[in-house]
């Protein structure tokens, strides 16, 4: 006869969960336990401690960012709008759109200027991309991409080339040939590969690199020439929705949110998340660096925006009204900063004064939602794309503009 | 990733969120004190109670948010465009009109918050209702999709016509007023969740998102001391009002604002396709402006151009060279890095090389270690040192230097209406 091992299971409450269930032995800083199998899971998989779970982790960490807030609070610290309050009031807006561009046949989903200032380049549900230019109102180039929802467009600084990415979950750059006649699709180049959707691409301070966010939570930086994944940023738990390079001297940080409410800064030579901002309650569609570099401005489902100091590390103020009851897609400052025009889920734009945190204008005529708003290079006009099909060109006018020749300050 | 359906697993946070905030609305609307008055409405010969004119609606948006006509109007129409508020009068076209026109809320059943799921077997019924109450009252599109159900669900025909019967029998025993209404409010859901074709969907969606994908918590365990400082936001309030006179949407810009009046003396046209602009056209507004900070001198094409004229007259271009050439690696192909960082050692590192920069012993040391090894950042140390270095020394001397105030007062006598303003300036 063999000789029989038997293994002694012991049976009891589990000392992490306490439901009565085979129990594991096990040692925890060299201290014995008994946990059950499905406890000994998440514990390796989540590295715990002895006597943590998830969900104690995380009310632990709520009532630390309640206690950091209190502390916040009780110092005098002065608000922006009330900083603002010696500077005058705004007055209303005259804004009147100039042009309408038509020519997609489905959604616009993206649009980017060219440094020229009067060329810029729009994408759609259908797979088309089309550069314009805004003058003349003619078509200059299409593509068309295999996928739909193309969700991401950009325009190169040097004006050569566009790239553009969505539901193929990659972003390609397409050198613009003068030629007319060429089918662009043939130079087309695939850089960027993610595992999910394509949701924003800008290029960085040449033609060379991209920069992308994806549905799939991770940011990416691409040598376009070789198509190399040069660096990645992970630190989202969700669809990371928007991205925005930063205008600083050391062009060396960028900022982007997405769909679990944060807004994190990264370092694009190390791939550390620098900061992070989580004040909106609910997802981020679209965030944008304030003129200056020290600031950025963010958008969201919940129907309001709001604008974070770098260098105080804080929310600074919060644009909403009751009235306003949309989600806002996307946003973007005047050349000054002074303005941060909001496009919102409702088809209206409004236009927030940054420093007092007030509604200077708000303005109707899309039929549908309203996906990006641009402010050209020069700062001379806002450009709105849109689920209506269209684009609209936005130009400026103060009520007392006829005044500004006659009178001087 | 999955384009939104009107499937049940379709609803997005966002969708939630809006349509809540808009039944408070809606809600603050019905209250007994603060709400509208209702009235009772004449349709043809029946009395409908509790409905309202579209006019009724504007002004009480209007009182409540204090916001002008226009946008009241547009919440109105949103409000009827989303189902919770449908008009008796032409029920199948979901505007709002400002005047006298009756509307009634919306009963809760039929919101679309509610996750009802707008069924086929629903749907069905519904249409078979419709046919059977009076031939002809189906739209063509109706008529297809009828047909097209019809072919899809004909296991379960039976029963869509004996539903639509008993709910027909049904309603004949209530009053014509509550008859109509429920008509209406039927036809309002409908025409939301099953729009004509071709016709506005809000609830379309666009992409699904999918939940946060995972609950993981990173919990920093070291302490972290924080200095706490009053807060207080001047910087922005400074930066504004500097650029304030150059942001043309604040002002009118000179000399005109291209888009408004079809201009185009003022655009400049960038790209290295087209020639560059010679240097008298430089509008005062941006000659101005090099003068905020050294980074907007050199993000401008001009600015760097006029920078370099001056530095080669001080004999220290090489400086900006030297930094240009480091921005070209650090935004470079990747295949070119190598070769990108010979030239630079051989043309600015090397002792005795033509163009030397002047950096110091310990970035040098630094910098010429890491050339054994290039990649993309070894210029970095130095290129910064070099930065700063013109930030401090060049570029403060060039703004006092007689090329820049000369260039500054060509761009101002090429401005024909700074002219207009300068002239009315002078004390008379």
């Amino acid at each position: 006869m063999c000789d029989q091992t038997f293994v002694a299971i012991t049976f009891g409450p589990c000392d992490c969960c306490g439901k009565a269930s085979p129990l594991m032995n096990i040692y925890i800083k060299s201290e014995a336990t008994n946990y059950c199998s499905f406890c000994v899971e998440v514990m390796a998989t989540q590295g715990l401690q002895a006597g943590e779970s998830a969900a104690s982790l995380k009310k632990e960490s709520d009532s630390l960012k309640k206690k950091l807030e209190e502390e916040r609070a009780k110092l005098s610290d002065i608000e922006l709008s009330q900083v603002a309050e010696k500077i005058e009031v705004l007055a209303p807006l005259s804004i009147k759109t100039r042009r309408v561009l038509k020519g997609h046949g489905n959604k616009v989903l993206c649009m980017d200027w060219c440094k020229d200032k009067r060329r810029l380049v729009s994408s759609s549900q259908d797979g088309k991309v089309i550069v314009w230019d805004a003058f003349t109102l003619n078509k200059e180039h299409g593509v068309t991409l295999p996928c739909t929802w193309v969700l991401a467009c950009a325009y190169a600084p040097s004006g050569c080339a566009v790239a553009c990415g969505g539901l193929d979950n990659k972003c390609s750059v397409f050198p613009l040939s003068l030629d007319k006649n060429e089918n662009l699709n043939t130079k087309k180049k695939s850089v960027a590969m993610h595992t999910n959707y394509v949701s924003g691409c800008t290029f960085t301070s040449s033609d060379m690199q991209i920069l992308t966010s994806s549905g799939d939570g991770t940011c990416a930086l691409w040598d376009v020439e070789s198509g190399q994944l040069l660096q990645s940023f992970h630190g989202h738990t969700a669809d990371v929705l928007s991205l925005d390079l930063a205008p600083s001297e050391t062009g060396n940080t960028f900022v982007s949110g997405g769909c679990d409410r944060k807004a994190n800064v990264w370092d694009m030579r190390s791939g550390q998340n620098i900061q992070s901002f989580e004040c909106h309650e609910s997802d981020i569609n679209c965030v944008k660096y304030y003129p200056s570099g020290d600031a950025f401005a963010s958008a969201s489902d919940d129907a309001t925006c709001r604008f974070y100091d770098l260098r105080a590390d804080r929310e600074v103020a919060v644009y909403q009204k009751d009235s306003i009851i949309f989600g806002a897609s996307t946003v973007d400052f005047s050349l000054s900063g002074r303005l941060l025009f909001a496009g919102y889920n409702d088809y209206t734009i409004n236009a927030w004064d940054v420093l007092k945190g007030t509604r200077v204008s708000a303005l109707f005529g899309h039929e549908n939602r309203v996906s990006r708003v641009r402010v050209s290079p020069d700062g001379t006009a806002l450009c709105s794309a849109s689920w209506d099909n269209t684009l609209r060109y936005l130009g400026f006018g103060w009520a007392t503009y006829s005044t500004v020749s006659k009178g001087f300050r | 990733m999955t384009i939104n359906t009107l499937a049940r697993g379709g609803w997005d946070r966002e969708q939630m969120a809006c349509f809540q905030k808009m039944e408070k609305v809606i809600v603050a609307m019905q209250d007994p004190d603060m709400g509208m008055k209702m009235r009772n409405q004449r349709l043809l010969i029946t009395v409908i109670p509790h409905a309202m004119t579209g006019r009724d609606m504007i002004t009480w948006l209007i009182q409540k948010y204090c916001i002008c006509e226009e946008e009241a109007l547009h919440i109105s129409g949103m409000l009827v465009r989303y189902g919770y508020v449908y008009p008796l009068k032409e029920p199948r076209s979901l505007v709002l009109r400002p005047d006298e026109s009756p509307y009634r809320f919306q009963t809760p059943y039929f919101w679309t918050s509610t996750r009802w799921p707008a069924s086929e077997l629903d749907y069905a019924i519904y249409l078979a209702k419709k046919n059977i109450r009076k031939q002809g009252e189906l739209m063509e599109y109706e008529k297809e999709r009828y047909s097209v159900l019809h072919k899809r669900i004909n296991h379960t025909w039976d029963f869509v016509v004996m539903q639509a019967r008993e709910q027909l029998r049904a309603s004949k025993q209530r009053r014509k007023a509550d008859r109509i209404v429920l008509e209406c409010q039927e036809q309002a859901y409908w025409l939301i969740n099953r729009p004509q074709p071709g016709a506005h969907n809000v609830l379309d969606m666009g992409l699904e998102r999918p939940n946060n994908l995972s609950a993981r918590v990173t919990l920093v365990s070291d302490i972290i001391t924080f200095l706490y400082v009053s807060y207080v936001p001047v910087p922005f309030v400074k930066y504004s009002e500097q650029y304030q006179n150059h942001d043309p949407i604040m002002q009118g810009c000179l000399p005109s604002n291209p888009w408004i009046s079809d201009d185009t003396a003022y655009t400049r046209v960038l790209g290295h396709l087209v020639l560059l602009v010679p240097a008298f056209a430089a509008p005062v507004d941006l000659v101005e402006r090099w003068s905020f900070s050294f980074m907007e001198l050199l993000n401008d094409i001009m600015g760097r151009r006029e920078f370099m004229i001056y530095l080669e007259k001080e004999f220290s271009a090489e400086n900006l060279c030297f930094w240009q050439a480091c921005e070209d690696i650090r935004h470079g192909e990747s295949s070119r890095i190598v070769e990108k960082v010979e030239e630079i050692y051989k043309n600015f590192l090397t002792p005795g090389a033509a163009r030397w920069v002047n950096v110091d012993s310990k970035t040098m040391d630094k910098t010429l270690k890491g050339i054994r090894h290039p990649h993309r950042f070894v210029m970095d140390d130095a290129q910064m040192h070099i930065y700063f270095l013109m930030k401090k020394d060049s570029y403060p001397r060039y703004l006092k230097s007689d090329l820049y105030k000369n260039l500054l007062a060509k761009a101002i006598m090429n401005c024909p209406t700074c002219l207009f303003v300068l002239s009315a300036c002078s004390p008379s």
